[in-house]
């Protein structure tokens, strides 16, 4: 079957690339547009390492169709940042020390964002099950959820 | 070795500083194992086995071969048929021909998810469509799951190779039991006649995964003149190295291994499942190729660690002190021997200074994957057992949990059951920091309970390279063997930046491939800030002698009479000359004139590593109505040594306990009648999410290894050990329900309750 042509923004920028039908999002970004620093860690929307914000609302880029990306807003871990300056939710991670292998890192940085953006003062409960759908197997989410305290607090100009 | 861990005069070491490698992992620009490319590279995938147990009759590949696109299948044919061998390489004993044959099965398959062929092709769906072209005859075999099943008289026999080793006479049958092991030490028997109280029962443990959220990823080639290139997630690139050159018969000078960023491996990426075959299938191919595994091959095709059955008995006198205490364990290795059963009879009782102790172990085959090392392994299994049953025993004696194992407890000259004794250690000091919290006497609500149970882990030390290198500009670049798996980089860089006296931020650290530093042992055992820390912290002292005779070279004087303070040389006293500080900065950029560059690279042995202990401190609140377990609050107590970087280490403290809540409440293996695994996903295997936990306070208590230059002790494995029995003891609290059995999920506390209930229903 031949590709389908597929026209979208991604992290600001308008992007075209060729999708096979069956073919997810996240496989587009890995392996088409070389955004790798979205994560493969299950492949069936169970652990969040690949969540990006689609028209803003938090997704599992591999649970979206490449071809369903058309027309829409895509945000990824490579947008976060603006050029050489962080986001705070990225410098209040390495303050807190809330990464350890980094792989989970990137997905809960969006899902970060993606709460932050609905709800700037979320309390711990709020936080934590907004990102129950982002699995970490090395922090034990202390410092995770104390990252996201931090970095609401900073963004409300605390 | 000289003690410069005193920390009123630490600078850098005890801070927290941002880790060298942070900005890349929070932007997504770190190279991860799937991450990671080579030109030109095809895709490569294995056929695994539908059956827990069969003969491989046939495998033919014609039409596999055929279809376009496909550009290589090896089978076990295209790998070496290599002898029983072995060794240590990675964190434990290996036989190379057992991992050879786990990588790819070549008469038999021993497990559901057994490998028995491997395809390189273009692109993935042709990969995939390859793979059901392959033709594989099975002779179907019974099969056995469970681990007592597997020891019973008839049971399927996964080799007919395999007597049990450590029986006298040798037996002449074969046997799934490949090894029987015992530890002893005084006279159990003896101990129980001066007992007043007597608890015992038998407990089991489900095999858990360890679950790294990275599945294993690699891509390899060999060129026409047999160079090697493998790029890989690991724990070790020398590991990865050793096992490839010894399953494939390749030099090792020919294999060069760059380790992409890991993502977790708490143990399980100690060993190779991919990188042989992708080598294998670039040899066939003549194309680098890239093998990635998916969540299911995780779980059905590497190794969990091991389930088990625990049964202990232990005896006290009324007024406490433990007289006896004796268990027998029986581990399930999976398809090859090698289950952690020697740590685990080691561990059981180590935290406590006893007379008589008997541990008796069996390591037995099954179909299952073979299991690989998770963290402090075995330790967290026997214990489990063993530190519900000292709780059991507190409460017949009426004792507080922490005085009786106070009463009790190991300290320097202590004797343990395998014979060593104990150097100094923080046991004690970290019992009456428990005891000291405030969440020790916290008031408890209707249906809470809380629980205490402890742990103790060897740590390791052993082979490690660590480089230090002075930059032109007076910045310094350290280089080690070892991947950084949690934040090692910064340990390295402020261990560095401490000897040389210069800020953090002006030393980086690297982890450079297998040919471009000196052999390292995996990043487990919780070696890496005790051993490849050893390594940077002597070769950073070379360096400073380097600095100080250059100093002397530039003065013109002795270089006795130079000091090093500060990141600068200074005249040693008055009589050594009216000199001018010389920083660090000013003697690189004279290095032309005073012998050329200035670095030193140390490879060390290590020796000396200091065992860890733990307490922690569980507070939960059980559901009668549906056997749910909620976690309100937790404190988890260690004995670090010396925090080098206090976040990092706290973080490997709560993230060990964290497993261990998983380990105590969700995650098992779970088989139907077929042996199929049922909850090959994070959906139905269930790791911890946010939402179930709350806050995990870790409380370092620093008792420093007086083995080490800044006193460190491993951190990493201690924390897994105590969970279990915390969360055990802390259902038992909240209830008064007998739980035994692992895990303890809502179907399996619900019917305890029940259970409990009986009685009264029936009076």
């Amino acid at each position: 079957m031949s590709k389908i042509h597929v026209e979208t923004t991604i992290n600001g920028e308008p992007m075209e690339f060729l999708a096979n039908p069956g073919e997810s999002l996240l496989d587009a970004l890995r392996n088409t547009l070389n955004l790798t620093g979205t994560k493969e860690g299950c492949g069936s929307g169970d652990c969040g390492a690949c969540t990006v914000i689609i028209d803003g609302r938090m997704t599992c880029s591999c649970l979206v169709l490449a071809v369903e990306a058309g027309g829409h807003e895509i945000t990824t871990i490579e947008g976060i940042a603006q050029g050489d300056t962080l986001h705070p939710i990225q410098q209040k991670f390495l303050e807190n020390a809330a990464l350890q292998c980094g792989f989970c890192t990137p997905g809960f940085i969006v899902a970060t964002k993606a709460l932050l953006d609905k709800n700037p003062n979320p309390t711990e409960t709020e936080i934590r099950f907004w990102l129950a759908g982002n699995l970490c197997r090395c922090t034990g989410y202390d410092k995770i959820v104390r990252a996201v305290q931090d970095a609401a607090a900073e963004m409300r100009g605390g | 070795m000289t003690f410069i861990g005193n920390k009123s005069d630490l600078r850098v070491v005890g801070t927290r500083p941002v880790r060298p490698d942070g900005v890349d992992k929070v932007t997504g620009r770190a190279v991860y194992g799937a991450d990671a490319t080579m030109p030109g590279q095809i895709i490569g995938k294995v056929l695994r086995s539908p059956h827990p147990h069969a003969r491989i009759i046939s495998i033919d590949t014609s039409k596999a071969e055929k279809l376009p696109g496909v550009k290589g299948v090896i089978t076990s044919a295209d790998i070496p048929n290599i002898p029983s061998e072995e060794a240590f390489v990675g964190e434990g004993p290996m036989n190379f021909r057992d991992l050879s044959l786990n990588c790819m099965a070549r008469d038999k398959v021993l497990y559901e998810g057994h490998v028995v062929a491997a395809v390189a092709a273009i692109n993935d769906a042709v990969a995939d469509a390859a793979l059901k072209l392959i033709d594989v005859k099975y002779e179907v075999l019974p099969h056995v799951i469970d681990v007592e099943e597997a020891m019973a008289p008839g049971a399927p026999i996964l080799h007919d190779t395999l007597f049990t080793a450590g029986v006298t006479p040798k037996p002449t049958t074969p046997s799934n039991v490949a090894k029987q092991v015992r530890f002893t030490i005084g006279d159990v028997e003896a101990g129980f006649k001066q007992a007043d109280v007597i608890v015992e029962q038998t407990y089991t443990t489900a095999p858990v995964h360890q679950a790294y959220i990275e599945p294993h990823a690699c891509v390899a080639a060999i060129a026409a003149d047999g160079q090697v290139l493998i790029t890989a997630s690991s724990q070790g690139h020398f590991m990865i190295r050793a096992y490839t050159a010894k399953l494939l018969g390749i030099d090792i000078a020919n294999i060069r291994v760059t380790n992409a960023e890991i993502g977790g491996g708490f143990g399980g990426k100690t060993v190779v499942y991919l990188e042989p075959l992708a080598v294998a299938l670039s040899k066939k191919s003549g194309r680098p190729v890239k093998m990635t595994m998916t969540r299911e091959d995780v779980f059905r095709g590497t190794g969990p660690t091991s389930g088990g059955t625990i049964w202990v008995k232990v005896g006290a006198t009324k007024d406490g002190k433990i007289t006896a205490a004796q268990t027998v364990i029986k581990l399930q290795a999976g398809a090859f021997p090698g289950s952690p059963i020697n740590p685990a009879l080691m561990c059981a009782f180590a935290m406590y200074d006893l007379a008589n102790v008997d541990t008796l172990g069996y390591d037995v085959v099954s179909n299952r994957p073979k299991v690989a090392a998770y963290r402090a392994p075995g330790a967290p299994i026997s214990s489990f057992a063993a530190e519900s049953a000292i709780d059991d025993l507190a409460r017949k004696l009426g004792m507080d949990p922490i005085e009786l194992r106070l009463k009790n407890a190991a300290k320097q000259g202590s004797k343990t059951v395998y014979g060593v004794t104990h150097g100094v250690i923080g046991y004690e000091e970290v019992l009456n920091a428990a005891k000291a919290h405030p969440h020790w006497t916290a008031p408890l609500g209707k249906n809470q309970g809380r629980g205490l149970a402890t742990g103790f882990w060897f740590n390791i030390g052993g082979e490690s390279t660590g480089g230090v290198f002075i930059n032109e500009d007076g910045t310094a670049s350290v280089v080690t063997g070892s991947p950084d798996i949690g934040g090692s980089r910064a340990s390295m860089a402020m261990m560095a930046a401490e000897v040389l006296g210069i800020p953090y931020e002006k030393v980086r650290a690297v982890i450079p491939d297998t040919a471009s530093i000196g052999f390292t042992h995996v990043t487990g055992g919780s070696r890496v800030t005790y051993a490849t820390g050893m390594a940077v912290t002597q070769a950073a002292q070379a360096v400073v002698e380097d600095l100080k005779k250059r100093a002397a070279m530039i003065w013109d004087i002795s270089p006795e009479a130079v000091e090093w303070k500060d990141g600068e040389a200074v005249p040693a006293g008055a009589n050594a000359g009216g000199f001018d500080p010389l920083p660090l900065a000013a003697i690189a950029l004279k290095a032309a004139k005073t012998g050329g560059p200035i670095g030193s690279e140390i490879s060390v042995n290590a020796q000396g590593a200091g065992p860890g202990f733990g307490a922690h401190i569980c507070d939960v609140e059980v559901d009668p109505e549906t056997g749910h377990t909620t976690i309100l609050r937790y404190t988890a107590v260690q004995d670090v040594g010396r925090a080098i970087h206090p976040a990092y280490v706290e973080g490997q403290i709560q993230g060990g306990a964290v497993q261990g809540i998983g380990w105590a409440l969700n995650e098992e293996y779970i088989y139907n009648k077929k042996g199929h695994m049922d909850n090959a996903g994070f959906l139905d295997y269930r790791i911890p999410v946010a939402s179930d936990l709350p806050m995990i306070e870790a409380v370092l208590v620093e008792v420093p290894n007086t083995r080490h230059p800044f006193g460190v002790r491993g951190v990493g494995e201690v924390p897994i050990v105590p969970p279990m029995a915390a969360v055990r003891n802390a259902i038992r609290g909240a209830l008064d329900l007998e739980l035994f059995h692992l895990p303890m999920s809502p179907p399996r506390v619900r019917a305890a309750v029940d259970a409990a209930k009986a009685p009264k229903a029936a009076e």
